[in-house]
């Protein structure tokens, strides 16, 4: 049987690196490909010349057979090969119809015209093939991440699509929206439609995998039926070695209370009490949209409160702004962490000592030496790869990046530190190091607050788990009872947990 | 040539101007001439240092302009009171520079705590200075001024024009103040990512609004510089100087996104448009054609900076 796609020894060279080095990849018609490597194994790249945005060095590729020349995105579409975006790339103003069809609306006969009658009533028709509702006239703006990717898929299937990529589909969903995806992604395969699919999430891609291709370093590791294939088993393709723990031992002493929360409330916030101790990790879970990242941005001064009140270290506290916070000891790793935690522009050295300049200040300006000493201890000690401070923070990989971010609260002197979804998009094997780092901060007597939509992780890492529902702390468990039945009962104890996020 | 320019940038198109108008011009590399060129850009590039800060914060500053006018206007005034000179000149030189400062204080307070954007906000104030000026001086020129004023935007030390030591003082300050002070680290943070730079624990307001006096205020020094070379006071002074100085700035290599650039660059930009300005002169060539060149210059100085970034 001819294969669908068939991407033959596929070379992309780059200055210094070859991304891809001879990358064999073959997608049968109604299956589900499953592509998985660390950031930098070469699944991108592999991705960016399928779709037409990038060009291959060496390396053929066929649908059905026929070799075709992929030198534009438009190429690409016109042949029936979709890409699927983590963030969807809607034109906000336009509607669902218009965005599904948009650069190739019907037409009233040959004039200019847009054939609005027939355009909506096509997109209806593909929206219903997916099994979705979503009126075709609400503009995209309007709608959720979730609903933003189905239009994503109808849009490829208007093309008579007969290849679709999912890049990190799961990422901005919350587990019932994930479901829903799954359940999409079967019919689409019942249809024939070839499907590779991205996942940093190894559970997800035993789930819904018939093959799956892992990537290393830019070759092939292996590709295999799915069946039978373990996490470990994958893990060790990824990295090329065992790893034999997940998540490492906790060997620390919780001490004195170090931050007190009580009736703490705003916007999105009602009536929160929780304590902080020093030495200790505290999980905070729930699902997207419980108000999680608000809570946290809340103690950290970055959101507005509107009642109750803090102690820190037993005095009164009461973040006017970020600012107030970290002078008084607080680090915040957001959940965006190139949106919002990082300067793209800027070198690794900027980037990690931009809260704690006043430290390097002589006789008015910053003192270049001991910024540069003080900046290479962190590097070190945290070993950011590459190890060169005057690397532009753009050219690191996920991991290192939160590293950086992590090494900055660091040399502020923070003791209360907050990090919000810190493993998201992060490899498998920096994945550990991190939480060891987390580890032995703790132990150094620091005081930690996770938050994690990654219930094992969540369960791994943390001495107590507070599970928060709309808006409220919904329960605390503590280690001996954190079981994942546990945590996901607290997190959708309030019946009105639906409206919280949609 | 490709290597070179990767390096220095616009550099190596001034270096290259300087040549071009150095071999066809007699008169191009004479002492004189050099001293004339820098003279000639340091009203504008004294405005330029100032507005490279805003840019690099990704705003932008469309007031200057009309601030070179009122403070002009303003400092004159003061010296046509009755007081002596000595008591009078440091009154005129502050009340001009406190009228640039205050309205880049209240395009900071616009900017930052109603948060409307810098192009409307300074938009808004140029119309409103542009327009103080004329009323305030019914349309006429500032006339009569003591004659030791002429000094500030005329007179020389040991040779040099005083607004090119003045741009040269401006320029080193900015300078240490963006690669060497906490202030400048700011600049570049707020540029590259506002939210994030809140997230890091800088008051970004207060960097922002910073920003926008030290640019009202060396567009008043300008003014000033510029109404005693004048030796009046004029309320249409610095019309479109704001472009000019838009031109020097992104023509230097700064991102009108914000975060990206230096002051250097600006210095360099400046002496880009004015050395070609002043070599064209020398060359006759007719003023209208010289716009049409200027205009050419900076779009390809612009292209041959971003095929070097990317």
């Amino acid at each position: 049987m001819i294969p669908l796609l068939e991407m033959q020894e596929i070379v992309k060279q780059y200055p210094g690196v070859r991304a891809l080095d001879g990358v064999t990849f073959e997608l049968r018609a109604g299956e589900v490909h499953c592509l998985v490597g660390e950031n930098g194994a070469g699944k991108s790249t592999l991705i960016k010349i399928l779709a037409g945005a990038l060009q291959s060095d060496a390396g053929t590729i066929c649908i059905n057979g026929a070799q075709v020349d992929i030198r534009t995105p438009s190429v690409a579409q016109s042949i029936g090969i979709g890409v699927i975006y983590q963030d969807p790339h809607l034109v906000p103003e336009l509607d669902v119809a218009e965005n599904i069809f948009l650069g190739h609306e019907p037409l009233v006969g040959a004039s200019p015209f847009v054939d609005a009658r027939r355009m909506h009533d096509e997109a209806s028709s593909i929206l219903a093939r997916l099994g979705e509702r979503i009126p075709t006239q609400t503009r995209s703006s309007d709608l959720t991440v979730a609903q933003r990717q189905i239009v994503e898929i109808a849009r490829a299937l208007s093309r008579k699509v007969k290849v679709l990529v999912f890049d990190e589909p799961t990422a901005p969903l919350t587990g019932r929206e994930t479901e829903n995806l799954f359940r999409l992604i079967g019919d689409l395969r019942h249809q024939g439609v070839g499907i590779v699919y991205i996942s940093h999430r190894l559970e997800e891609i035993l789930r819904i995998a018939d093959r799956i291709t892992v990537l290393r370093d830019g070759r092939r590791v292996v590709s295999v039926d799915a069946d039978g294939v373990t996490i470990p088993q994958l893990v060790q393709w990824m990295v090329g070695r065992e790893l034999s723990e997940e998540y490492p031992v906790i060997d620390r002493q919780v001490a004195e209370e170090v931050l007190r929360i009580e009736g703490l409330a705003n916007a999105r916030l009602r009536n929160i009490d929780l304590a902080l101790h020093r030495g200790e990790i505290l999980g905070v879970g729930g699902l997207v949209g419980a108000g999680r990242t608000e809570f946290v941005r809340a103690i950290f001064g970055a959101d507005a409160i509107t009642a109750g009140h803090m102690l820190l270290r037993g005095k009164p506290y009461m973040p006017r702004d970020p600012a107030d916070a970290i002078a008084q000891g607080l680090g915040l790793l957001t959940e965006d962490r190139n949106g919002l935690g990082l300067f793209l522009q800027l070198s690794i050295r900027e980037n990690l000592s931009i809260s704690s300049l006043l430290q390097y200040i002589r006789r008015g300006v910053i003192d270049a030496d001991a910024e540069r000493r003080r900046v290479a201890e962190f590097v070190d000690a945290l070993r950011v790869r590459p190890p060169n401070s005057e690397l532009r923070v753009d050219t690191l990989s996920g991991g290192n990046r939160q590293k950086v971010v992590l090494a900055r609260w660091l040399a502020a002197n923070s003791d209360v530190l907050i990090f919000d979804e810190p493993t998201v998009g992060i490899d498998v094997g920096v994945k550990y190091e991190i939480y060891v780092l987390m580890n032995e901060l703790a132990k150094e007597g620091k005081a930690i607050m996770v938050v994690s939509s990654d219930l094992n992780e969540l369960i791994g890492i943390s001495d107590r788990i507070a599970v928060m529902c709309d808006g409220r702390i919904a329960g605390i468990l503590p280690r001996s009872e954190a079981t994942n039945d546990a945590v996901m009962t607290l997190a959708t104890a309030f019946a009105s947990i639906e409206g919280a996020h949609a | 040539m490709k290597g070179l320019f990767a390096r220095f940038g616009v550099g190596v198109a001034l270096a290259l101007e300087l040549l071009f108008f150095g071999i066809l011009s007699p008169h191009f590399f004479t002492p004189d001439n050099l001293l004339n060129v820098s003279l000639q850009i340091s009203i504008t590039a004294i405005i330029a240092a100032g507005m490279t800060l805003v840019i690099l914060t990704g705003g932008i500053d469309l007031s200057v302009g009309s601030l070179v006018a009122i403070s002009g206007v303003l400092s004159t005034s003061v010296l046509r009171m009755d007081a002596p000179y000595t008591l009078a000149l440091p009154i005129a030189v502050l009340a001009g520079a406190a009228i640039g400062m205050g309205s880049g204080f209240a395009a900071g307070v616009f900017v930052t705590r109603f948060r409307i954007t810098p192009f409307i906000v300074t938009l808004a104030l140029m119309t409103i200075w542009r327009g103080t000026a004329f009323v305030y001086t019914e349309g006429r020129p500032v006339w009569e001024l003591p004659e030791s004023f002429a000094f500030l935007g005329a007179g020389r030390v040991v040779g040099i024009p005083f607004p090119t030591i003045v741009m040269v003082i401006v320029f080193f300050v900015v300078h240490v103040v963006l690669t060497r002070t906490r202030f400048g680290r700011y600049v570049y943070a707020v540029g590259g990512n506002v939210e994030a730079a809140r997230l890091a624990g800088i008051r970004t307001s207060r960097v922002l609004t910073v920003v926008y006096v030290i640019s009202g205020g060396l567009a008043a020094v300008s003014g000033i510089l510029l109404a005693s070379r004048m030796n009046s006071g004029q309320p249409n002074a610095g019309l479109m100087y704001e472009l000019d100085v838009i031109a020097a700035v992104v023509v230097g290599g700064t991102s009108l996104n914000g975060g990206r650039g230096t002051v250097v660059g600006t210095l360099i930009g400046s002496m880009l448009i004015g050395v070609l300005r002043n070599g064209l002169n020398l060359l006759d060539v007719e003023s209208y054609v010289q716009q049409v060149v200027v205009g050419a210059v900076i779009l390809t100085a612009v292209l041959l900076d971003r095929m070097r970034s990317s």
